[in-house]
């Protein structure tokens, strides 16, 4: 009789590049470098393809805070291939390096995008690619482009060729119960967007709560809690095909899936036993091990990037602080001992900081904790900041925050230097999940 | 004017409780919580309720089994004293009516981390299960749920929204 709807939608459009999440630098980094990234030339009989590769990698870098990209009105030239460069026209407006390219039609729905980066001063191609494509991998290979512009010139892998999975909520008024308060109606996506918030597809839509979205290593599944049928149960679906399975539906709690680095395990939180306590799943022989067994609560598991160690909250001490045990059990280390809250912790790739929530005068911030030192820095400014969760090259931290009454995404620089906002045009959005490095689609 | 005002509060009051005596009386199914069934279960023995009320003691709105939601502080998950009557009329019922079950739901306001508020809400579910099984009804009459901060009862985002969204639900 329970008149329960859960879509699983297998929207993957073509073509619709639409940005569901307006991004907005809301603090940018001072001594950025300065580049210029000239508008791409094209080449074909076909018509022009709407992606703008240039804009792309430009605004990745912008994003960035790490380089200050010339606005095109500014450039002196507009070279598309290496013949028509003059450097002069670069060194008088004080841009450092600069980007070049053309996007070439190959074949029907083929592109090759070709690309030369410089040095500006010393007058010199730095690196170069010719890049084959489709229409509809055009924007990914802009990310691709702006990733080898970064790597090139600042030494670290980027990662803008890489998604986001989001939790998106409308609620609207549905009647009254009969003590007079509001009923709301709500229903819930879990989204995955490009990490520059363009292609958002929704994955799973519901009636009831969705959480915890959690990317395999692989990135080619989530898994994730969803309360259809009036219970919390642990998904893992494939991100390509939309195809799920029920992972656990124990009686309680069944929640906070994490993957292990190698992609064999599963830690979750279960309350079967009478409270929340941390186990650890074994993905191929799907059997369970108690990973905690304590009182208190224990939620929130995240694995270290070697896969020896799991963090996680625990209230054992009388308030939420972060613990960390081996995967194979033993002694619980306490990890936070600087104020009264400390939640949902998960590691830097280079396993030396923890990205968590923490309280500081009654309000909610992302902070990192460096384990050798203890030391915690707060890196946001809000009122009710969560779920924070670190880019795969560690550079920047994706979390949850609240603007205008309303759920948005927001993104800091690692070094707390650069701040950005995710703004979700219409709804809430929360959970935020940033994807490993991009795994291309198996076709 | 104020007389016909509160003559039509008395029949639209009236109705209210006629239609809360027809046999199923479902919250919004997309609400997604579970359906509260008026009739399902219940005996006519007019416990808590008025002298009057013939229906099921659960559809009697003077009874203290209409109040189904108790209020918790920050943080806690302790009964607090001006709940412990209305839990005591719930646990009175369900004794009374050993085939009636009841899902206690636990929430919590939209503080602090997610699923760690989801181990707040069952904590909050389990003090009032262990009260209603400590007055006498059977375990398996009850069943918990936590919902943590995912179904606020007022979207809001300040302290009266909070005080109101840390909450037991008792559905039946």
């Amino acid at each position: 009789m329970y008149l329960r709807k859960i879509l699983i939608l297998l929207v993957f459009l073509t073509g619709t590049a639409r940005a569901d999440l307006l991004i907005e630098i809301t603090k940018g980094l001072e001594g950025a470098l300065p580049i210029a990234v000239v508008p791409f030339g094209y080449f074909g009989d076909a018509g022009q393809p709407s992606t703008n590769v240039g804009d792309i990698i430009s605004s990745d870098l912008g994003r960035s805070g790490r380089f200050k990209p010339l606005p095109v009105g500014d450039m002196l030239s507009r070279p598309t291939r290496n013949s028509q460069v003059d450097f002069r026209d670069w060194r008088a407006v004080n841009v450092e390096n600069l980007v070049i390219g053309e996007v070439e039609q190959n074949g029907p729905g083929g592109f090759l995008v070709k690309f030369r980066l410089y040095d500006v001063f010393r007058g010199e191609q730095i690196t170069g690619f010719s890049i084959p494509t489709t229409t509809r991998d055009l924007r990914s290979t802009a990310h691709q482009i702006a990733d080898i512009v970064y790597e090139t010139l600042t030494g670290e892998p980027g990662a803008f060729n890489t998604r986001i999975a989001y939790i998106t909520s409308f609620r609207k008024k549905a009647g009254k119960e009969k003590d007079g308060t509001d009923i709301y109606k709500e229903t819930v996506h879990l989204r995955v967007a490009d990490a520059d918030g363009y292609n958002p597809q929704t994955i799973v839509t519901s009636e009831d709560p969705l959480m915890s979205p959690a990317w395999s290593p692989d990135g080619r599944r989530i898994a994730y809690v969803s309360f259809e049928k009036n219970k919390p149960s642990i998904w893992v679906q494939e991100v390509f095909t939309g195809r799920r399975e029920k992972l656990t539906s124990f009686k309680g709690i069944n929640g906070a899936p994490a993957w292990s680095p190698d992609g064999q395990f599963l830690a979750l939180t279960l309350s079967k036993d009478g409270n929340p306590d941390i186990f650890v799943m074994d993905l191929r022989r799907r059997t369970l091990r108690a990973l905690t067994r304590h009182w208190a609560i224990d939620t929130e598991p995240a694995w270290s990037p070697d896969g020896k160690q799991i963090v996680f909250t625990s209230d054992r001490g009388g308030s939420p602080q972060i613990y960390r045990v081996s995967v194979n059990g033993g002694d619980v280390e306490r990890l936070t001992f600087e104020g009264k809250y400390n939640a949902r912790a998960s590691y830097a790739p280079d396993g030396r900081y923890l990205t968590m929530v923490t309280r500081i005068n009654g309000d909610y911030r992302i902070g990192t904790l460096d384990t050798r030192n203890g030391e915690l820095r707060i890196l946001s400014d809000g009122d009710l900041d969560e779920s924070p969760s670190f880019a795969p090259n560690g550079s920047m931290i994706i979390y949850a925050s609240r603007a205008n009454g309303k759920g948005v995404l927001a993104a800091v620089s690692t070094d707390g230097r650069v701040k950005q906002r995710l703004a979700l045009q219409a709804g809430d959005v929360r959970e935020p999940a940033w994807s490993p490095y991009h795994q291309k689609e198996r076709k | 004017m104020k007389t016909t005002r509160l003559a039509w509060a008395a029949i639209a009051a009236a109705a209210l409780i006629f239609s809360g005596c027809s046999s199923t009386d479902k919250r919004d199914a997309g609400d997604g919580a579970e359906v509260v069934e008026g009739g399902s279960g219940a005996q006519t023995s007019g416990i808590g309720g008025g002298g009057a009320w013939s229906g099921s003691p659960l559809d009697n709105p003077d009874s203290l089994l209409a109040t189904r939601k108790i209020y918790f502080d920050f943080d806690r998950s302790e009964i607090r004293s001006e709940f412990v009557s209305i839990l005591r009329a719930h646990a009175d019922y369900l004794t009374a009516n050993r085939s009636a079950t009841v899902t206690v739901e636990g929430h919590c306001d939209e503080r602090g981390s997610r699923e760690y508020n989801i181990g707040l809400g069952e904590r909050r579910a389990a003090a009032i299960q262990r009260f209603l099984e400590a007055e006498g009804v059977d375990p398996s009459q009850i069943s918990t749920i936590s919902y943590g901060e995912e179904r606020p009862q007022n979207p809001g985002h300040n302290e009266s929204a909070w005080a109101l969204n840390r909450r037991g639900v008792l559905v039946y």
